[in-house]
This record gives C-alpha cells, sequence and structure tokens, in this order.
C-alpha cells in the first residue's frame, strides 16, 4: 500500500476527492486518506462516457471489504474517458490513488468552479479535526 | 505457531463427503397397492435425472452438522458484543414454549377457526407491542428490521398517494444503519442525508433545510447507532409533521428504551420492532427473525393485509370462532409475505413479554443502558480510551462507539486486528467499522444478561492487547491463531471467490 501523500499540485474535495485540472479536461479520484478509511478496495463501477456529472453530487461508488462508499464530483462535467484497468484491479486506487488508480477523466462546464476546491494544505488541516 | 487440528481438517461441504448409494434412512416395502408414476405426476413436470443430493449414512450427517456448529462462535459459548444486535441470552423457557406441539406442529395451511390459539397468541402479542411502541394498531407480517422498514416506507408511499401527493425523498441521519438507504431506494424513494451534529444527534439546521414538501418521510433510529438518545426528539418530529412527512422510528435499538419512552409519545407514526434482538431469539445465522410494524391510526389502513380481527359470538353453524384474518382491506399495501410471519418467534417474544411484565422489560432496559456504562467506565479506568476514545463523549444507552484512530496512530494496530485478537481470548469481536463517521468504529453493546464478572475480564482483555500490541505489534496483526480458520482473505474471497460446489 502507497505511503500517505497528498500531491501539492491537485486540488481536493472535503469528501476525499481530487481533481488533477489541465486545461478544459480534469482528472478524478480519490484521495489516500479515502482509500486508506475504506480499506482494500474490491469493486468500483465507473460512469459510461458521456454522463454529466455535478459538483458535490455523488457519481459512483465504490466497494471495500468493510463498506459502500459514495464517490463525488469535484467539479461539473461530462466524462469522456473512465479507467478501464480498475474492472479487473480496483486494487490500483489502494497501490496509487492519485496516478494509475485514477477513476474519470472529464470535460470541465465551468472552470470558475475550481475556486471553490481547497489547496493540499487545507483539505489536509480537514484531516487533523 | 502449529496449526490445531481443527485448522488442519478442511472444512469440506456436505456433498464432497458423500458416496453414491449410502443412506441415512432406508423406507419399509410398500404395505399398499403400487401405482403407476404416470398416473400420479404428469412426465412433463417430472426431472429427467434423479435430483443432486448429497449421499450419506446418518452418522455422517450428524458428526457433519457437530462439527460445523463447534466451528461457529455462538452466545451460548462466550461473549458476544456486537454492537446493534443486541446478542442477549435466549432463555430456555421459550425453546421449550416454542416446541409444543401446539406450536411447532401447527400447519400454515390450517383453517383460522381450527388455529384459534395462535390467532389468540397473536392477536396479544400485538396488544403487547402496541403498548410497548405507544401506537395502537401492529402487523406482525415483515420477517426482519429491513423487511419492517420497507413496510413502514411502502405505508409511507400509500399514505401520501391516498392524500393524492407525490413526494420523492426520504431523510436519514447519516449515522443510519445501512438498510435504511437500501428500503429507501427499493420503495423508490431517493435517499437526502442529514448531518450529525457536535454532540453526535441530528443536526437540526441541516434537518429544517432538507425537509420540504418533497420529503415523504424521516427515518430515525434512536438512540442512534452511535449509542446516543437525541435530546431534541420531539423537535426533530415536529420539523418532519410540519413538512406533511411520516416519521419512521427504526427499533433497531429498543433495547434501551422498552418500558421507558415510547417512540408514539415521541409524535412518531411508523415504528419496527426486531424480535429477535430486543424479545430474545436465537439470531445473527440468517434466520428466522421478526419486525413487525406499529402504527398510528391515520396509516392503520393501510398495513399489510390480512390483518388478525377479534370478534365475540357464535356462528351459525354454533362454532365459536373469536379470532379470524380479515382480508377486506381496501387500502391495504397487500401482503409481504407467505402465511402471517414467522411464527416460532412469535411465541417466543411472546413469553418473554409475558415472563418479565411490564417492569421486567423496564429493568431489561435500565441494566442494558447500566452494563454499556459500566462497560465504557471499566475501560476508561484501565486506560484503553487513551487508545479508543468514545467517539461521543457523553452517558451513553444500551451501546457505544469507540474510535480506534489513536490506537491505529500510536500503536500501528487497526480495529480489525483488535477485533481478530479479542477471538483469541474466546470474544465474540464487537461490530467493527461502524457506523460509518466514526474513524477506525468499534461499537460494543453487551446487552443486559452479562455479569459484571464478564464485563470486567472483557475489558482486561482489550487492556492486555493493547499492551501486547505496543511491545509487538505483530501478534495482533496476525491474529486470531486459535479459531477453527486464521485470518482470511476478506478482499481475496469478494473479488475472486472460489466457488467449490456449484449447484
Amino acid at each position: 500500500m502507497a505511503e500517505a501523500s497528498y500531491p501539492p499540485e491537485l486540488l481536493y474535495h472535503p469528501e476525499h476527492d481530487w481533481a488533477r485540472v489541465e486545461g478544459e479536461v480534469a482528472t478524478f479520484g480519490i484521495t489516500w486518506h479515502a482509500q486508506d478509511a475504506l480499506g482494500e478496495i474490491v469493486f468500483v463501477e465507473t460512469p459510461a462516457v458521456g454522463t454529466q456529472l455535478s459538483a458535490n453530487e455523488a457519481y459512483t461508488e465504490v466497494e471495500s471489504v468493510k463498506a459502500v462508499s459514495d464517490v463525488f464530483a469535484p467539479l461539473t462535467g461530462e466524462v469522456i474517458e473512465t479507467n478501464a484497468q480498475l474492472a479487473a484491479k480496483p486494487e490500483l486506487i489502494n497501490e496509487d490513488p492519485y496516478g494509475e488508480g485514477w477513476l474519470v477523466k472529464v470535460r470541465i462546464a465551468d472552470a470558475s468552479e475550481a475556486g471553490g476546491l481547497l489547496n493540499r494544505d487545507a483539505y489536509v488541516a480537514t484531516l487533523d479535526e | 505457531m502449529t496449526e490445531t487440528a481443527m485448522q488442519r481438517d478442511r472444512a469440506a461441504t456436505i456433498f464432497e463427503k458423500g458416496k453414491p448409494g449410502r443412506r441415512a434412512f432406508t423406507p419399509p416395502a410398500v404395505d399398499v397397492p403400487e401405482r403407476p408414476l404416470d398416473e400420479l405426476i404428469p412426465r412433463a413436470l417430472r426431472r429427467k435425472q434423479p435430483a443432486r443430493l448429497p449421499e450419506l449414512s446418518e452418522p455422517e450427517i450428524v458428526r457433519h452438522y457437530v462439527k460445523l456448529s463447534r466451528r461457529n462462535f455462538d452466545l451460548d459459548t462466550g461473549f458476544y458484543p456486537l454492537g446493534s444486535c443486541t446478542m442477549k441470552h435466549n432463555p430456555r423457557l421459550h425453546e421449550r414454549v416454542a416446541g409444543l406441539a401446539g406450536h411447532a406442529r401447527l400447519h400454515p395451511h390450517q383453517d383460522p377457526a381450527r388455529a384459534q390459539g395462535a390467532l389468540a397468541l397473536m392477536w396479544n402479542l400485538e396488544r403487547a407491542l402496541a403498548e410497548i411502541a405507544g401506537l395502537p394498531h401492529v402487523s406482525l407480517q415483515p420477517s426482519a428490521g429491513s423487511h419492517g422498514e420497507l413496510a413502514g416506507v411502502l405505508l409511507t408511499r400509500a399514505y401520501h398517494a391516498d392524500r393524492g401527493e407525490q413526494r420523492r425523498t426520504v431523510l436519514t441521519p447519516d449515522t443510519a444503519h445501512g438498510t435504511n438507504p437500501a428500503t429507501v431506494t427499493m420503495a423508490g424513494y431517493e435517499v437526502v442525508k442529514v448531518g450529525t451534529n457536535a454532540d453526535g444527534g441530528v443536526d437540526l439546521d441541516d434537518l429544517r433545510a432538507k425537509a420540504d414538501a418533497q420529503t415523504a418521510c424521516l427515518m430515525l433510529t434512536n438512540p442512534n447507532t452511535l449509542g446516543l438518545f437525541d435530546p431534541n426528539i420531539e423537535e426533530i418530529v415536529r420539523i418532519v409533521h410540519e413538512a406533511g412527512a411520516t416519521a419512521y422510528y427504526d427499533g433497531a435499538n429498543l433495547n434501551a428504551i422498552m418500558g421507558i419512552s415510547r417512540p408514539g409519545d415521541m409524535g412518531f407514526d411508523i415504528v419496527h420492532f426486531n424480535l429477535h434482538k430486543s424479545f430474545t431469539q436465537p439470531h445473527g445465522g440468517g434466520g428466522p427473525g421478526s419486525g413487525p410494524i406499529a402504527v398510528s391510526a391515520t396509516l392503520a389502513p393501510f398495513l399489510p393485509q390480512p390483518v388478525i380481527v377479534r370478534h365475540g359470538g357464535e356462528e351459525s353453524n354454533g362454532s365459536h370462532r373469536e379470532f379470524d384474518l380479515d382480508f377486506d382491506r381496501p387500502k391495504s399495501i397487500g401482503r409481504l409475505r407467505g402465511f402471517q410471519g414467522n411464527y416460532g418467534c412469535f411465541v417466543r417474544a411472546y413469553a418473554y413479554i409475558c415472563s418479565l411484565g411490564a417492569t421486567g422489560l423496564r429493568d431489561a432496559s435500565e441494566i442494558a443502558v447500566l452494563n454499556a456504562n459500566y462497560l465504557l467506565a471499566r475501560l476508561r479506568q484501565l486506560g484503553v480510551t487513551e487508545l479508543l476514545p468514545p467517539a461521543y463523549d457523553r452517558i451513553c444507552m444500551h451501546e457505544f462507539a469507540l474510535s480506534g484512530a489513536p490506537m491505529k496512530r500510536e500503536l500501528g494496530i487497526r480495529t480489525l486486528d483488535l477485533a481478530k485478537r479479542l477471538l483469541d481470548h474466546g470474544y465474540h469481536p464487537p461490530t467493527v467499522y461502524f457506523p460509518l463517521l466514526v474513524e477506525e468504529a468499534l461499537l460494543v453493546e453487551p446487552t443486559e444478561t452479562e455479569t459484571k464478572e464478564t464485563l470486567d475480564a472483557f475489558a482486561q482483555a482489550i487492556a492486555e492487547i493493547l499492551s501486547e500490541a505496543r511491545a509487538d505489534p505483530e501478534i495482533a496483526r496476525g491474529a486470531p491463531y486459535t479459531t477453527p480458520v486464521r485470518r482470511l482473505d476478506e478482499a481475496g474471497a469478494a473479488k475472486q471467490p472460489v466457488l467449490r460446489q456449484a449447484l
């Protein structure tokens, strides 16, 4: 399992999701804290390409040996690609939550929404509460 | 660590043990004229090949099931403080009563005229449950807590439809049992989660913001899954009723309040009981359970049918038929299951209520609460709560939630490791990783039927596991060592199940 980390270049949602914004496209995933709290992930079903996601709303679920948890969209947009590897290897989320364990790529609807997300330090501060 | 005999003994299914031609029973020779099978069962309806049934001798069958039972951890062997499950002792008197031929051998198709005793028992049980709930009308049909929830939400849907309203959402606190959102979805509603305040109760501002004209119902467990009684309960119900929604009381934690406070008096419209928890039944193996509901007069027309009715007088043929099944319920949500419910559970619950009486039920709840608070105080005294602090530090009800987060940080063992190590001490672990809002949660419910000595020994075992882990965390990480199977690969079992016996 990966060591605790929160890359500074990502934006964070308080429900333990991250977004990597590159121009009009953003990649979403769950944070190290989220996968650590869930434990070994055994199932994840990504939404179909073309699905419209709304910021702050659940767009999928991840299932671990402990629980099934909602995954929240940090930003609004349309799914343009999903991580096909996860169906066979959901443990990638545990092993590499910010890399191989990404969930979806989204064409962002409103770039200004990113201003409402947390930077690394602000997100990490929520974990220490 | 050497393997124990039971660990070496690979568990086999009963199918794997059979040999073709072995029999446990030989029928006697036919002493009536034999008739061709075609006359009795049409050829088209018969199997082409015989069913693949296990073929074993009687001693093999006996050994198989006795061995399986020894692989199981049960309440009759040891302390079972599984939070939210109310694993209290099942009095042997109840088994004696449930085993009486008039109960155990009663056929579910029996004509109500010849099952008057059973109907009387069910009718009396309904009245007792109505008294305990503070709500006048009861249906015994639902056969699990979750089934009672479904009944309650379907009643809510029928009630709104009857008023010409269509509502969309059901509110549940984020501490709710997982069955609540599952029920809501199954009944065709959307779940809206309500937050928890700093004291572990419902966040009233969040509730006010979310209760609106789309709200069909609030489903609430009180005391909640943190073991805390919500002091704002009347205000919560008032907010929900002002929005025109029904208030549903999940009775999962009724063991804390029997004879002390009543959901009906708090203002709730619907409550479900778990007879298998609060009113003693052997449970935990998947059933049978029983989840009756009690409702207000407003919701009574929608109750599942048939309804047990009592009427005096003699029938025209001179037979006396005091109790009957009423199918003429035009607004009913219909049947929820075949026959009348799990009757054996009714007998045991009724025996429990009659044995204890009103004051006895109150005593049971008071001692359940006392035992939980005693155990928490004992854990505090032993220093355990420094590593496993209560999630919300208040006087608890019948159970309490601890957080293993400091233990994980300081000792490097998780709640799961502690739970597995407890098995080596001869205890069934408490509930782990629930409620979800508590990090590394451990939910402990000792129940009223445990002695002070048992509670002391359990607290001591947790303290010992923590001090052992401080010296060597690997011991807990590798536990259990003494159980019929060692640590299981739960993720592997979910991702790549190995099915040995295809049916």
